[in-house]
């Protein structure tokens, strides 16, 4: 067989697009919010004129930038891998998922970027509205983006509005293809913990500013937006996502069972807070939970049955710990964020919010927390829908390019170099900019030439580097 | 030559059609995309020989508002192989395995470069070599995969059924070469066109030797792929075919002196266009030596084609938005034009 330190080239390439995708998800995850930030800022400076306002649009541009140029090379790698390392499932779902990532490619993919041209350098050779125009644009595409990615990898758990002919999926129904049993859910859910993650930032940022004195005016706007954003979105998610569970249930009820650390599908199931599960003994260790709560919560009825793990073939179940241990995470940040987003309304209700510096700085720390919970939840998911690429119709083993183990071994340890060096470099920036903050030449203010001295820029890249004038 | 010959029998006239369309749009995808992101990726290959850093924050800031919109093509061209020709990408992709890691890696440099460089300023030499270092790789790379795709790729029952270096041979590398001269002259006359001062000058002092070298190049390929591939050889001199297709190499004469009068005059737009015309010449030439082969030497576009659903179903969204693409691919291009003074820049 070929391997490379025993493990074959599916492996290798399951590994690689795991790592891959994991990197790639957390810009756009921080882009889609972030745009409509902008593009919110934006308009309400073109509607009030206040200074600030426009202060602010341009230092989070910049930060976008960055983020921005992480998400689009990171997320061509990922288009090319479903050939590279994915071939057989290329071929066998090409003819329903391929149009799907098409039109994200022709709806999304050009508009942001193209726009993205305006909103990064047309601040001066644009008339305001354009502008903000642009930056709309951006945001827009950045949804549309998610919309088609999401349908189609909706697809791959929920096919739907198919037939299969000689092993090969063929379209029969275009929209029930695109608006496939989980893809509403896992649209919204995605999206919400985008705006979700992107409004943490943003408390983040303004409440760290405003512990440490810093741009009152623009940390005081930064933490309400964000706050208001949490208060509304945090609680939704919790909505959105039992719902989706409710989804997973019906159509993929080995996964729930997985999420749930169900085994035994002959007695209602506990809601496990903690467990350790043991796969080969089909059964969970050191369990702590509320009983017949998962059937309450599932099935609205704490007596109700619904299937175990046991109830499917060992094949057809997905790795029973990682699913379960990823929910609890993803499910723990969002009680978090419910309850930082419920304290936080209260105080301001009280008008004490911004004196409340134990809140803040308390805040200030929370930014990674979005991102996480939105690692830990794809993981649930895509880890949950194994042993298939696309549910019932192809396994993930079946599904790989031939291609050697060795290559994949190389081309997984270069993506491992590459991406740990530069995105981290990234984010290092991002985090140096931050710190900086919205001053200096970082949101300097147009003076109504054609395009800027280039030494502006210089001059905003020394000082945030903290080098000597 | 009739191209059709080689269709499936008793196949309806959609399932005929269909192909050569999508043919014809993803070949307009990858031409539009070595276009727009050769010029860019050229100012990369360049910037080891322009030193001052106001020089290369010029170069870098007459393509910084366009690499993310040129870059899509590359997408939109991967994406559409894979709609339309699911088969062949899934061929394609496995068999140049190695090569399109290596570009996607050395985009990603190039890519972030666009950004970091400005950020991390004034430590920002080490960006300079990731822009450097990444164009030049994506461009080789590119070069070699067209190489590893022309001269032919085992297939077995519609599968890659070749090794991991099939692809590595010197036509391989002889493509890989022209790609990067070839992208540097795209670059080089489009500083000529963008910029005034210093870059200018340098641009057009690269620019002779540059065309020089494609030209170099475009003869070693057109000379090579005959005698190595009979099924080249066939193509073009069979008589009367030979007569209509000799046009291209007088066609690419002639766009090479007016490129070299372009260069040598400093007429920006005449030498852009003429290195632009080159390209598409060069390019013409690669597909009218292997159509209908998607996949030379034996899976053509009917091979390899998906549902004709689902090719139509792709085929409407694009009539509907390839026309707004460009619309406002053109809008931007409007929007920042000029040229830029030493100096100058938009960060």
């Amino acid at each position: 067989m070929d391997t490379v330190f025993g493990l074959d080239a599916n492996t290798f390439g399951r590994l690689q697009f795991a790592f891959t995708i994991s990197f790639h998800i957390i810009f756009p995850a921080f882009t889609i919010g972030l745009s409509a930030f902008i593009a919110t800022l934006e308009l309400a400076w073109l509607r009030t004129g206040r200074e600030h306002l426009h202060r602010l649009a341009r230092f989070w541009t910049k930060v976008f930038a960055v983020s921005f140029a992480m998400g689009v090379v990171s997320g061509i790698t990922m288009s090319y891998q479903f050939g590279t390392n994915w071939s057989r499932f290329s071929e066998v779902v090409g003819n329903v998922i391929g149009p799907l990532i098409g039109d994200e490619v022709l709806t999304a993919f050009f508009l942001e970027a193209t726009f993205l041209g305006v909103m990064l350098f047309g601040w001066n050779r644009v008339p305001r509205g354009l502008h903000a125009a642009s930056s709309v644009m951006v945001a827009i595409g950045t949804a549309i983006s998610a919309f088609w990615i999401l349908s189609a990898n909706s697809w791959m758990h929920t096919p739907a509005g198919h037939v299969m002919r000689d092993g090969i999926a063929y379209p029969v129904d275009w929209s029930e293809i695109i608006f496939n049993p989980s893809f509403p859910y896992r649209l919204s859910h995605m999206l919400t913990a985008c705006y979700i993650t992107t409004a943490l930032v943003v408390l983040s940022v303004g409440a760290r500013y405003w512990v440490a004195g810093r741009f009152k005016t623009e940390a005081s706007l930064m933490v309400r937006m964000g706050l208001a954003a949490l208060l509304v979105l945090a609680p939704l998610q919790l909505v959105i996502g039992d719902l989706h569970g409710l989804n997973t249930a019906k159509h993929q009820p080995a996964k729930l069972a997985a999420i749930e650390g169900h085994w035994d599908g002959s007695k209602p199931a506990d809601l496990l807070l903690f467990a350790i599960p043991d796969a080969a003994a089909e059964r969970n260790r050191y369990e702590v939970g509320i009983p017949r709560g998962a059937s309450l919560l599932i099935k609205k009825d704490p007596d109700a049955l619904f299937p175990g793990l046991k109830d499917f073939p060992r094949e057809d179940r997905p790795a029973v710990g990682r699913v379960f241990w990823s929910f609890r995470i993803m499910v723990g940040i969002g009680m978090v964020l419910i309850g930082a987003a419920l304290l936080g309304g209260w105080l301001w209700w009280r008008g004490r919010l911004f004196e409340s510096h134990r809140y803040l700085s308390t805040v200030a720390w929370g930014w990674p927390l979005g991102f996480i919970a939105i690692l830990a939840g794809w993981l649930v998911t895509e880890t949950g829908r194994q042993p298939w690429v696309a549910h019932g119709i192809l396994r993930t083993v079946d599904a790989g390019s031939p291609v050697s183990a060795a290559a994949v071994a190389t081309s997984l340890t270069l993506f491992v170099l590459v991406y740990g060096v530069v995105f981290s470099i990234g984010i290092l920036y991002i985090r140096r900019m931050l710190r900086r903050g919205p001053q200096g030449a970082a949101t300097a203010v147009p003076d109504g030439v054609p395009s800027r001295p280039l030494s502006a820029a210089e001059d905003a890249a020394r000082e945030a580097s903290g080098a000597p004038a | 030559m009739n191209l059709f010959e080689l269709a499936p029998a008793g196949a309806s006239s959609l399932e005929l059609t269909l192909p050569v369309i999508w043919a014809l749009i993803i070949g307009l995808a990858v031409a539009l995309y070595v276009i727009m992101d050769g010029f860019d990726l050229g100012i990369g290959i360049l910037f080891p020989f322009l030193r001052e850093e106001a020089e290369r924050d010029l170069m870098m800031n007459s393509v910084a508002p366009f690499w993310d919109g040129n870059e899509t093509w590359l997408v939109l061209g991967g994406a559409g192989l894979w709609v339309a020709f699911p088969q062949a990408f899934a061929i394609i992709m496995p068999a140049l395995y190695l090569p399109i890691i290596v570009m996607l890696l050395a985009l990603v440099f190039r890519g972030v470069a666009f950004e970091f460089r400005w950020v991390a300023k004034p430590s920002h030499r080490i960006w300079d070599v990731a822009f450097a270092g990444g164009s030049t790789i994506a461009a080789f790379s590119q070069g070699l995969a067209l190489g590893g795709l022309l001269q032919g790729i085992r297939v077995q029952d519609g599968k890659f059924a070749g090794g991991m270096l099939d692809f590595l041979t010197p036509f391989a590398v002889l493509c890989g070469l022209a790609l990067v001269v070839g992208y540097a002259l795209l670059g080089a006359t489009w500083l000529m066109l963008r910029t005034h001062g210093p870059v200018e000058v340098h641009a057009r002092r690269l620019a002779m030797p540059l065309l020089v070298g494609l030209l170099v190049a475009i003869a070693a390929v057109s000379v090579w792929t005959p005698i190595a591939f009979s099924r080249i050889a066939e193509r073009w001199f069979r008589v009367p075919d030979f007569y209509w297709l000799s046009q291209v190499p007088l066609l690419t004469l002639l766009l090479a002196w007016s490129c070299r009068r372009g260069i040598l005059h400093g007429r920006g737009l005449q030498a852009f266009a003429s290195a632009v015309g080159l390209f598409l010449l060069a390019y013409a030439g690669l597909v009218l030596s292997n159509l209908p082969y998607l996949v030379p030497p034996s899976v053509t576009v009917w091979d390899a084609a998906a549902y004709p659903a689902s090719q139509l179903f792709l085929l409407i969204g694009v009539c509907l938005l390839l026309p707004v693409i460009l619309g406002y691919t053109v809008f931007i291009y409007w929007t920042f034009r000029g040229r830029l003074q030493h100096g100058e820049g938009y960060h």
